[in-house]
């Protein structure tokens, strides 16, 4: 059985395919009709929000993180599929450079035979009144490369390339005669067919039956080595990353928070969040078991991403300067709450009153009213007191009881830019060791 | 992993050589062909296979929520009665209340014009009568605090919660009336990682707090080995092999489980496997053991005589011509240790 080419980490040459700089893909939400159905009336999605990086040729870059961390869109993004916002996307054509984010629509589809992309889902990918063979042979026809026989002969070489032999066998199948993994063979055929450069594969594998899913990896791999192609891999499988890429960004929230060679990523995983995914992982191991320490909550909205680090409402290493606001005053009170019977909730509540108005981000939070205000100041000091440990209370400035209520006020945060640290870059206060804290991107 | 029985406590779900199958133009699909199996008070068993092996079907088939056209046959009892014997209202009475079911889309599953207060009542008036709405209100709160749900949120919509809080409403709706035993089919491969492990240890931790028996059904083999006590590998519709989720990881004695464990991608992985073809047709599955054309270690015997299930002194039980001789709990002949030799495979033959 084949294992990991290991030359392939070693003999990837330093010259870079992209640069990407200071990308950002922003869709507005204002106005349209996609504000009507968020029920909002303004804001943007920052899907992509200030992201730099090298794309080596000749290497596996996996692109790593959650739903709505913003990896699909990078990867379209590498295409010209999406219109960036601001930044550049360096290509390193054989013709010289090319900055895709400004291309004309004409330019960008003579680059198509260059930048090719596999989608996650073989069944939506092929048109099923459409066969094999015309499928396959599709992106030759569309620029002109060839036709009849020689396109013919095209399409059988590629099919038995990716392991669709003999090929007559498979030329006049339509997609729902085939296979899930004998599906995303053929969209493998039809992305190779022009001889690209890059291929960038969102989540190839995820749709695929277990049983299938090393062996599709395996057939990857042997066309990078074929024909000398470049693979961005994007998925939320930290597993297959491990084996399949040379480094991996993982990203979070339309950033990347690491980035580096696989091998030092997986051995000691700097960055909070990349620590979690590792440990969240399922792994079919009889001595493990299911994790206790957790991150809480969920990918928050990226309309209105967390005031400082984006990652602080739910790590566990948070600490003072991480960007302590208003709405992680809310999800406090309610976690409070699922510990306290209906009773106490109904009396608690309505000390506190609504807890909308913490929505808003903000540096000061104000809770309950004027005649309520001592109350409301020993309900927090009675839930600080149950678990002091809690990061939030260490973000505190000071709570003051006013006219108004009590008002909770919050330190300063820090946004943390990527930094080198052991070999690797890192977004987080805690990296480098040896950094005295600064405010990177600061949010006052 | 503990189960906290007693010695007394019987099963709350024993099956005995059930069969479903459907009538297609080609013959009868034998989807789930003769599985045996019991599930004690409070324990979690994990039912693994590729796709298309009989897992889902087995699933609802214990729940009575097979598509018309389905037949069903062999023994299925809950706490002693057999649910077979019932009709169709008898068993729709025990629904829920008794038997509980989580699915996978929790979205599809939920009424978008319906607070969740509303699904709640809805659900506790239907099948417990006569509660008060006061009551109503105590109980979900109470199964929604201890599902991570704030009472805050009890009179939103669905549409405002994300994904993994909606699996919890949908595991707090099935358990909010305290079923004995619960299906939950893949309840979390919709989920992000993070979140598919907060899930996950819900489930595990369902026992304490309900004392439910779960059937874990999953593609998923890190899930089982986190969050089971037992688990059952089925393939073309059979339990081949089940036990102890420890043992069986550690030491599997069915081929296709060690098959299984070997291909999947984890995180120790250095080097790529698979299991070659794909699971088989199930209406003219091969005959005697159905995974011969597949397995690495087929023997003739193999492709004459159908292996029966038999306890295996490590604990587990498994049907596998192998695992009995290894264990020298049957002698072969030497023709019938011969390998079978194995029709070539193309490489394109797979699932």
């Amino acid at each position: 059985m084949p294992t990991k080419p290991e030359a392939t980490a070693t003999a990837v040459a330093s010259d870079s395919l992209f640069d990407v700089e200071e990308l950002e893909v922003h869709y507005d939400l204002r106005g349209g009709s996609l504000a009507r159905l968020f029920g909002r009336d303004t804001g943007v999605v920052r899907a992509v929000d200030g992201v730099s990086f090298q794309l080596r040729r000749g290497e596996v870059l996996g692109l790593v993180g959650e739903s709505g961390s913003g990896k699909t869109t990078l990867g379209r993004a590498l295409l010209g599929l999406v219109r960036p916002t601001s930044g550049a996307v360096r290509y390193h054509a054989g013709q010289g450079p090319v900055d895709i984010a400004t291309s004309s629509n004409r330019e960008l589809r003579g680059l198509r035979r260059e930048l090719q992309m596999v989608f996650q889902d073989p069944n939506a990918a092929l048109n099923p009144s459409m066969d094999i063979e015309t499928a396959v042979g599709h992106p030759l026809k569309i620029h002109g490369i060839a036709k009849g026989a020689e396109l013919r002969h095209r399409v059988a070489d590629a099919l038995e390339r990716v392991g669709l032999a003999p090929a007559e066998r498979y030329m006049s199948k339509y997609p729902s005669d085939l296979s899930g993994g004998q599906k995303q063979r053929a969209v493998l055929a039809r992305a190779v067919i022009l001889g690209p450069e890059l291929l960038v594969a969102d989540e190839p594998i995820s749709m695929l039956d277990m049983s299938v899913r090393a062996k599709i990896l395996e057939l990857m791999l042997g066309l990078k080595a074929d024909l000398g192609l470049t693979y961005v891999y994007i998925t939320h499988d930290l597993a297959s990353a491990k084996f399949f890429c040379d480094r991996v960004a993982i990203m979070y929230l339309g950033r990347i928070v690491e980035i580096g060679p696989t091998d030092e990523i997986f051995a000691s995983p700097k960055h909070p969040y990349t620590k979690a995914l590792l440990a969240a992982i399922p792994e079919p191991d009889p001595e493990r078991m299911v994790p206790r320490d957790l991150p809480r909550g969920e990918i928050p909205d990226a309309a209105k991403p967390p005031m400082g680090c984006h990652f602080h409402p739910r790590c566990p290493e948070a600490v003072a300067q991480c960007g302590w606001e208003s709405r992680d005053l809310r999800v406090l009170l309610e976690e409070h709450w699922t510990r306290r019977d209906p009773a106490a909730y109904e009396r608690e509540g309505d000390l506190v009153g609504s807890l909308d108005k913490l929505d808003t981000p903000a540096k000061e939070a104000t809770l309950g009213t004027g005649s309520s205000a001592a109350e409301v100041h020993q309900l927090l000091d009675r839930i600080r007191g149950e678990d002091p440990s809690e990061p939030l209370w260490s973000g505190v400035e000071e709570v003051v009881e006013g006219p108004d209520g009590v008002s909770v006020r919050f330190k300063a945060g820090v946004d943390p830019a990527l930094r080198q640290s052991d070999g690797v870059e890192v977004a987080c206060i805690h990296h480098p060791v040896s950094v005295t804290l600064e405010p990177a991107r600061g949010d006052g | 992993m503990s189960v906290p029985t007693t010695a007394s406590s019987g099963p709350v779900v024993r099956a005995e050589d059930v069969r479903v199958w459907y009538g297609t133009e080609r013959g009868p699909v034998r989807a789930v062909d003769g599985v045996t199996f019991d599930l004690r008070p409070g324990e979690i068993l994990g039912l693994v296979g590729e796709s298309g092996c009989g897992k889902s079907t087995l699933g609802r088939g214990l729940l009575g929520l097979l598509p018309d056209g389905a037949k069903m046959d062999g023994a299925l009892e809950f706490r002693g009665e057999n649910l077979l014997t019932l009709s169709k209202r008898e068993l729709a009475e025990r629904r829920g209340v008794d038997l509980g079911m989580i699915f996978q889309e929790p979205l599809t599953r939920l009424n978008p014009l319906m607070r969740i207060s509303e699904h709640f009542r809805e659900t506790l008036r239907t099948h417990e009568p006569g509660l008060s709405k006061a009551e109503m209100d105590r109980r979900a709160l109470d199964v929604l605090r201890r599902m991570g749900i704030p009472p805050t949120r009890y009179r939103s919509y669905p549409h405002e919660f994300s994904g993994g809080m909606r699996q919890r409403l949908m595991i707090a709706l099935a358990l909010v009336l305290r079923p004995a035993f619960v299906v939950a089919d893949e309840p979390t491969t919709a989920l992000d990682v993070l979140v598919e492990a907060q899930i996950i240890r819900i489930l595990h931790d369902l026992r304490r707090e309900f004392e439910t028996s779960l059937l874990l059904i999953t593609h998923n083999l890190g899930i089982v080995a986190e969050a089971c006590d037992r688990v059952a590998v089925m393939y073309a519709g059979e339990i081949v092999e089940i036990g102890d989720a420890r043992q069986v990881f550690s030491d599997p004695q069915h081929p296709y489980t060690r098959e299984l464990l070997r291909s999947t991608i984890s995180l120790s992985t250095t080097g790529l496997h698979y299991i070659p073809g794909a699971p088989p047709d199930l209406v003219e599955p091969p005959p005697a053991c159905k995974f011969h054309p597949r397995c690495p270690d087929a023997m003739q015997v193999c492709a004459t005589r159908w292996p029966a299930p038999v306890q295996l002194p490590a604990g587990s039980r498994a049907q596998c011509w192998a695992a009995e001789e290894r264990n020298r709990l049957i002698r072969l002949t030497e023709d019938e240790r011969r390998p079978l030799e194995r029709r070539e495979l193309s490489v394109a033959d797979e699932a």
